[in-house]
């Protein structure tokens, strides 16, 4: 029997659309999540690492000879005594042609090369012992040069961190679509601007913290993570750790916050691993904030020179960009730094029709904190980057911004189609989603407030983003560069005597409500209540082989396998229904845990008598009955490297042209992430992405100094968004389902990451017009809108 | 002079002693001595509001108390208040509504938001955002928090205020 | 983050405290709210050997109005403060302070002699106290001590306070019939330690402010009383006095914040307050 898509929402007890309360936050609002530092270990030792001070050294000597005979320490352990026991690993991928990283220790080993980077492990009883010991440890070090300006970091003069690349330059792609200098050289209007990027980072509010159990009895490792992606945590600890695959079992609970700072391979984090299988005993790392902010991957550190060029009446002819970017001494393990850059090239101008694209990016070494992958990777820099050089254009041409994006954005009924850096669309909605926008908004309203307001010298801005989104990345995103991440996932749907259902998943959850569709998905395919279905996930040894969550693909991917899963368990179930009840098996339904008669909804035989006979009285059942009721499915995207997703977000503030304060008025995104399984879920992940952007946009940034020092470290220095200075936010959908699955559901967790950030600095500008200013560089400080104004 | 100290206190409605390190905080001894993992770390300087709890009716930062002046007081985490069903309403508002993500924020949220509502049982939506300003929440943007506290306001003022017209 | 072993003491008497703290010096700290303390000792900035806790000593609470004076005990939390009904009254430029240090749990335990002991040059209560004139009031082993706000704040966390002194309480002049009073502060997020701030008492005098005391917090290493722009402004002049601000402030630049921004917003705040104590009848 086949379901069409169509009637997803209009099948009897479907749950698809519904705002349902996620089953398993319950436990949270009780206070018993179960996260990596609640969790119990017999003769568990706790570990505290000794961080360069340095950007730059070279480790001399280190003498622990106190610090062992300290009360509570188990060992001391330095770099050349863990790679005995942790192989290094290098991160590239192959289809980053030229991208160029030395290898990397758990525990640097002659060199260390940011500040914050480990080399020194201690391990004791306590945490508070093993930061007693590392107090006496004696460290010597000789300090070299450090590279800390991306802008600087190719010149000949600068050292290169790691001699043996030869140079600072771990990546260089270039791009160049149709004729870009013919395009410029016929336009009407030429925008250009530099746009800058303040590097900041995810600031998870359960820090980094990961258990690992070594049992040498069993042969077997169990790891508890606070991470996104416990497959690839398995296969890389099998790699570097020397285990084969069924000796690892990596386990994510409850994660307090990840956005892709959790699903990055961390010295520390497998240095404690490495420390358990020496140890013979559970060890555990729980990051502090302090070390959060110096170990925890940063991102976002940009400075992008892009000009667009215009025809007299508007049109989007060219885009010509250049980002140079510095990551860390290191590209990040196994995803690459270099995938931020690689995003912005391919995004940047996403939403419009333009055919002539020129793009290059540089990703250079520097000693900082590592970047990698952080939510919505690449896409606020390349939305800020168009959305900033198309507003530029409307004011120099004299074109209301609104206008201008509906004349250039590609229509609604172009698709499927490919842009101009090569991505590939299958359906997008820019038109309806901006018409729906400026409809929910008001927009000619508040153009309106906007100016009778000036005239009284109170200066509001309207700032417009429409933006692209990339969900549900196919084995194009890292497979194809041997990065052992997988891009399939898959559901075992198992039903239980009593009628009720156990799900395990390979996708993961971190509050954005993984667990709650996926029982909504398997609820409304299998015909059970939701309250009668279980969830499993974050367990390699109990679910299915899969890739995790991150690039918003847990809802596209785990769910669309989930769906097939409950699909087929319920034809199984109905199967063996039709046979006992002498019925044609396409004649019946399951409602409610009940077999029914699909025609007249009459009850035949509930889910618990036919558990009853299948599972105790086998020997009823009539011949050649084989009743299968645990069902596995799985799913991989194919017809398109990604999903995109499309939306607009739109910011109305106002700016204190005096102090250069700005007060954030209200927010809006029309988000189109095809079927939105609960609406509930997807718009509060809307919100929380966007109050993420605002941060990076106004208040986020990880400060160095000329030494590489990180300035400021802390929760009172970092300044992340707290509620009093947040906007209401609201939210509205355009639905274009994929094809590429039966439940049609996109991505939707980085949208809000992704457009924000454009938005509020297009407001500012649009707030700062009347006095011929502008700013260009996040985040947009009171002094960053006070220089521009030229008060200071 | 001793590095340790036998305290006595109230923790969630039970008398309770103990030796703690003079050095520990109030939130690690809630954690490791009592199990009470509602209480989270997120920072260790008082800035993120994770680990806020009650001593004395009061919401306070657990990792800027040390253990030993708890001695004497009452101390109440949300494991404490929910057995007590003193925010049944609260903690539903905050389902219903999704206003918690990955939960790492919630128990200093409603342990903040209880304070508010018992000091001022109509607050706008300004002085809400105010009152939980000090709790960093990096999941949820803090609109539907607000909600879900507004909704309790106002719920329990309308349960409290008779009929119109009595 | 976590503190250093260390040793505690909790005295019942102010004696003892200072005997204490008169035996262990250097190597002793008083612990008062711990809201600023207990974050360097988690994060081993400071590692003394003993903590002196003086959160139970009867001689330190009580806000009692004298006469024209209110003598307010160390130890009274910022939201007892906040909550009292003779400080809204006689002390309004306080009242007014009280919201934005920090959030509601800091303020539950936080304390006056704790914020002013520590004297961090971004706070509130140490630029209102030198607004109003308080008088700290210390007691040592030799007996006590008052020291006026001008004398205490002496530099970057530093105060008159001696090592074997214990501040027990604050003493406030009662601004009289005709006093007004401004307060204003431009801090990123709620809570936040100031980029700038200004407490500011004075008396309405026919149309003009008069004995004005303008101070600044966030703008140097302790508060700063701008005794230039008050001449310039008395004299009637608001753009004069905002000028002269030059003589009375002078910032570092910091990493975040550039001293031609903060100078900037410190004149900003000054026409703002200037404003509304014009503005304000009693």
């Amino acid at each position: 029997m086949s379901e069409s898509r169509l009637t997803l929402v209009d099948r009897p007890n479907s749950y698809i659309g519904r705002s349902v309360p996620r089953p398993n936050a319950r436990r949270l609002l009780e206070g018993r999540g179960t996260y990596v530092d609640d969790i119990p270990a017999a003769r568990l030792a706790h570990v505290a690492f000794l961080r360069s001070p340095a950007a730059h050294a070279r480790i001399v000597h280190i003498d622990a000879v106190a610090a062992k005979a300290m009360p509570g320490i188990i060992a001391v352990v330095t770099g050349p005594e863990l790679a005995s026991v942790c192989s290094p690993w290098v991160g590239v991928l192959s289809h980053f042609k030229g991208l160029k990283s030395a290898p990397q220790h758990a525990l640097a080993i002659d060199r260390v090369t940011w500040v914050g980077e480990p080399f020194c492990a201690i391990v004791a009883r306590t945490r508070a012992e093993a930061e007693d010991a590392a107090g006496v440890i004696d460290v010597e070090l000789e300090r070299l040069p450090a590279v800390v300006d991306m802008e600087t970091a190719l010149d000949l003069e600068t050292p290169a961190i790691h001699p043996e690349l030869g140079d600072n330059l771990a990546f260089e792609r270039i791009l160049d679509a149709g004729d870009v200098d013919a395009a410029f050289k016929g336009a009407a209007l030429v925008v250009e601007e530099t746009f800058r990027f303040g590097r900041h980072t995810g600031v998870c509010l359960e820090p980094r913290a990961i258990m690992a159990d070594w049992q040498p009895a069993d042969g077997q490792l169990t790891v508890h993570h606070s991470f996104q992606a416990p497959h690839m945590m398995q296969d890389i600890l099998c790699k570097h750790l020397a285990l084969p695959e069924s000796a690892v079992r990596v386990i994510c609970r409850d994660v307090g916050g990840s956005f892709g700072i959790k699903v990055h391979i961390y010295p520390d984090e497998m240095a404690t691993c490495a420390l358990s299988l020496m140890l013979k005993r559970p060890v555990k790392f729980v990051a502090d904030r302090l070390e959060s902010f110096t170990s925890d991957i940063h991102a976002r550190d940009h400075r992008v020179t892009a000009r667009m060029a215009f025809s007299a009446e508007g049109d989007i002819l060219a885009i010509d960009m250049d980002d140079l970017t510095g990551i860390g001494p290191y590209s990040v393990y196994p995803r690459t730094s270099a995938v931020e850059a690689n995003q912005v090239m391919n995004l940047t101008g996403g939403p419009y029709r333009h055919a002539h694209y020129r793009a290059r990016a540089r990703v250079v070494l520097q000693n900082k904190a590592p970047t990698c992958q952080y939510r919505a990777v690449g896409h606020p820099i390349a939305t800020m980057v168009t959305e900033g050089l198309v507003d530029l254009g409307a004011e120099k041409l004299g074109i209301d911004p609104a206008a201008i994006r509906l004349r250039n954005v590609i229509a609604d009924d172009a698709y499927p189609c490919t842009g101009a850096s090569g991505i590939k669309f299958e359906k997008l909605s820019h038109q309806a989603a901006i018409a729906k926008l400026l409809a929910m908004m008001d927009y000619d309203a508040l153009r309106a407030e906007q100016a009778a307001l000036r005239k009284r010298a109170v200066y509001r801005g309207i700032g417009l983003a429409a933006f692209i989104e990339i969900t549900n990345p196919s084995a194009a995103f890292y497979g194809v560069g041997g990065a052992r991440i997988s891009s399939q996932d898959g559901c075992t749907i198992r039903l239980d005597p009593q009628g009720g259902i156990v799900a395990a998943t390979s996708v993961t959850e971190q509050g954005q409500g993984t667990e709650g569709i996926i029982a909504q998905i398997v609820a409304t395919a299998t015909g059970v209540p939701m309250d009668r279905v279980k969830i499993i996930s974050g367990d390699t040894q109990v679910t299915p082989y899969g890739g995790g969550t991150w690039a918003s693909r847990g809802a596209g991917i785990g769910g669309e396998a989930a769906w097939q899963a409950g699909k087929a368990l319920r034809e199984n179930v109905l199967s063996v229904a039709g046979a006992i009840l002498q019925t044609q098996p396409d004649a019946l339904n399951i409602r409610g845990g009940v077999v029914v008669d699909e025609a007249s909804g009459v009850e035949r035989i509930t889910l618990s008598e036919l558990g009853r006979i299948v599972y105790f009285r086998p020997d009823t059942l009539p011949p050649g009955v084989k009743p299968e009721f645990m069902v596995t499915r799985h799913y991989v995207p194919k017809d398109y490297p990604f999903a995109f997703t499309n939306g607009v977000q739109a910011s109305y503030l106002e700016v204190d042209i005096d102090t250069g304060f700005v007060t954030l008025l209200k927010h809006w995104c029309v988000e189109d992430c095809g079927t939105v399984l609960n609406p509930l879920l997807v718009d509060e992940q809307i919100r929380g992405g966007i109050v993420q952007g605002i941060g990076g946009a106004l208040f986020e940034h990880c400060l160095y100094d000329a030494d590489g020092q990180l300035l400021n470290g802390s929760m009172a220095d970092y300044l992340v968004p707290m509620a009093g200075e947040m906007p209401d936010i609201d939210v509205a959908h355009v639905v274009s389902a994929t094809g590429s699955s039966e439940i049609g559901a996109k991505g939707a967790g980085e949208a809000g990451t992704a457009g924000a950030p454009a938005a509020v600095v297009n407001a500012i500008n649009d707030a700062l017009r009347p006095f011929g200013a502008r700013v260009s560089s996040q985040p947009v400080t009171p002094e960053v809108i006070l220089a521009a104004l030229g008060t200071i | 002079m001793d590095r340790e100290r036998a305290i006595a206190f109230t923790l969630n409605a039970e008398p309770t002693r103990c030796r703690v390190e003079a050095r520990s905080h109030l939130g690690d001894l809630l954690r490791l001595e009592y199990g009470l993992t509602s209480v989270h770390l997120g920072c260790e300087h008082g800035v993120c509001g994770a680990c806020t709890v009650l001593v004395d009716g009061h919401a306070v930062r657990s990792c800027l108390m040390l253990a030993v002046q708890a001695d004497g007081a009452v101390v109440e985490t949300i494991e404490g208040l929910t057995e007590r069903g003193a925010i049944a309403d609260l903690q539903d508002a905050f389902h219903v509504r999704n206003a918690l993500q990955c939960g790492y924020c919630t128990p200093g949220m409603l342990t903040t938001a209880t304070e508010l509502l018992s000091q001022n049982t109509t607050p706008s939506r300004a002085a809400i955002r105010a009152a939980i300003g000090g709790n960093y929440c990096r999941c949820t943007g803090y609109q539907a928090i607000v909600d879900a506290i507004a909704t309790t306001a106002a719920a329990r003022a309308t349960a409290a205020a008779p009929e119109a017209g009595e | 983050m976590k503190a250093a072993p260390v040793a505690y003491a909790r005295p019942t008497t102010l004696a003892e405290a200072v005997s204490l703290l008169a035996e262990h010096g250097e190597e002793a700290r008083l612990l008062a709210g711990g809201q600023s303390l207990v974050t360097l000792l988690n994060m081993r900035l400071s590692a003394p050997s003993l903590l002196i806790d003086i959160n139970h000593l009867p001689e330190l609470t009580g806000i009692t109005e004298q006469g024209d004076r209110v003598r307010i005990g160390a130890m009274t939390r910022h939201r007892e403060l906040g909550a009292s009904g003779v400080v809204a009254q006689r002390l309004p430029l306080i009242a007014a302070a009280i919201p934005h240090i920090a959030h509601p749990a800091i303020r539950n335990r936080g304390t006056i002699g704790g914020s002013l002991a520590l004297a961090d040059p971004a706070s509130e209560l140490p630029a209102c106290c030198l607004a109003l004139q308080a008088v700290i009031i210390a007691r040592g082993p030799n007996g006590e001590r008052r020291i006026t706000a001008d004398d205490f704040f002496q530099g970057l966390y530093a105060t008159a306070l001696q090592a074997d002194e214990v501040l027990v309480a604050v003493e406030f002049p009662v601004p009289a019939a005709g006093a007004v009073w401004g307060f204003d502060e431009l801090a990123r997020r709620h809570g936040d330690y100031a980029l700038v701030g200004l407490a500011a008492t004075g008396r309405q005098v026919a149309g003009r402010l008069a004995d004005t005391r303008f101070v600044f917090f966030g703008i140097g290493d302790r508060p700063a009383l701008a005794k230039h722009a008050a001449a310039a402004l008395e004299a009637g002049d608001v753009r004069a006095a905002q000028a002269a601000l030059d003589g009375d402030l002078d910032p570092q630049d910091d990493p975040v914040v550039k001293s031609a921004t903060r100078k900037h917003l410190a004149r900003v705040l000054l026409g703002r307050v200037v404003s509304t104590m014009m503005g304000r009848t009693v």
